[in-house]
């Protein structure tokens, strides 16, 4: 028998970042750079993630741990506003099953050449598909966050 | 900290002893940890204890707090980014 469920959940992250907001802007609108930031590789770029920054276009991003399954990241560009503002929709899968759709909103505030970025994800978690190897995933997301906190504690 | 905490509850001084960290450094982390939902701490007298929160968690809370860590890994890359680009900018 097959359970359906869903559970929403939204989060809000700040930050503020010691450059102008056209440059931080920038870090999401180049594939490049944003490869770098957020598949981890400027080398993912073609390999896993794809960018195509504008409104109807999407990014994608694939990856797994070696015996797990394949997740995949698929968004879709809804609304761009230059140095302003990006709202995209997005989907998880984990192989060929959907577990989460989202709306992901990020606000880019210019306060006098720096800039505090404000990022809202709201989503509906499916059918509470939960794997031992989503948890490794989001430990090792998890230690990698705690090792750039460290980083920038010792510079 | 988390592998420790995996084996019972411990003080912040208890976390910090096998780590070449500060006292200060390590309440900073475990308030990360607690702000991600991963560890809960109390205040037992005069010390503060810290336990896992991972097995309280139902699976949508897991997948919250995945994309949550995950986007702040994110965000600090992009910050380690920024400060590049500035300093190539301005040059040497």
């Amino acid at each position: 028998m097959t359970e359906f469920s869903v559970a929403h959940e939204t989060f809000v992250i700040e930050r503020t970042y010691d450059a102008p907001a056209a440059q931080v802007f920038r870090a999401w609108a180049d594939p490049t750079r944003k490869a770098r930031w957020f598949a981890g590789s400027a080398d993912a770029l073609g390999a896993g993630y794809e960018l195509d920054f504008r409104v109807g276009g999407h990014e994608v991003n694939r990856g797994g741990p070696p015996d797990g399954p394949i997740y995949t990241y698929d968004s879709e560009f809804r609304d761009i506003i230059p140095d302003a503002r990006i709202v995209s929709t997005y989907e998880m899968f984990a192989d060929g099953t959907r577990i989460s759709v989202s709306l992901a909103t990020v606000e880019f505030h210019d306060e006098g050449g720096t800039t505090r970025l404000v990022l809202t994800e709201q989503g509906a978690f499916l059918d509470g598909h939960d794997t031992a190897a989503q948890r490794e995933e989001g430990t090792r997301s998890f230690l990698v966050s705690l090792g750039a906190f460290l980083d920038g504690e010792t510079s | 900290m988390l592998e420790r905490l995996t084996s019972g509850p411990a003080s912040v001084s208890e976390l910090a002893e096998p780590l070449a960290m500060s006292l200060a450094a390590v309440v900073q982390h475990v308030q990360v940890l607690e702000s991600c939902g991963l560890v809960r701490t109390e205040k037992v007298g005069r010390t503060r204890m810290c336990r896992i929160e991972r097995a309280a968690m139902t699976a949508a809370e897991h997948w919250i707090a995945d994309r949550h860590r995950e986007w702040e890994a994110r965000l600090d890359r992009l910050g380690d980014i920024l400060i590049e680009e500035t300093a190539t900018e301005e040059g040497p």
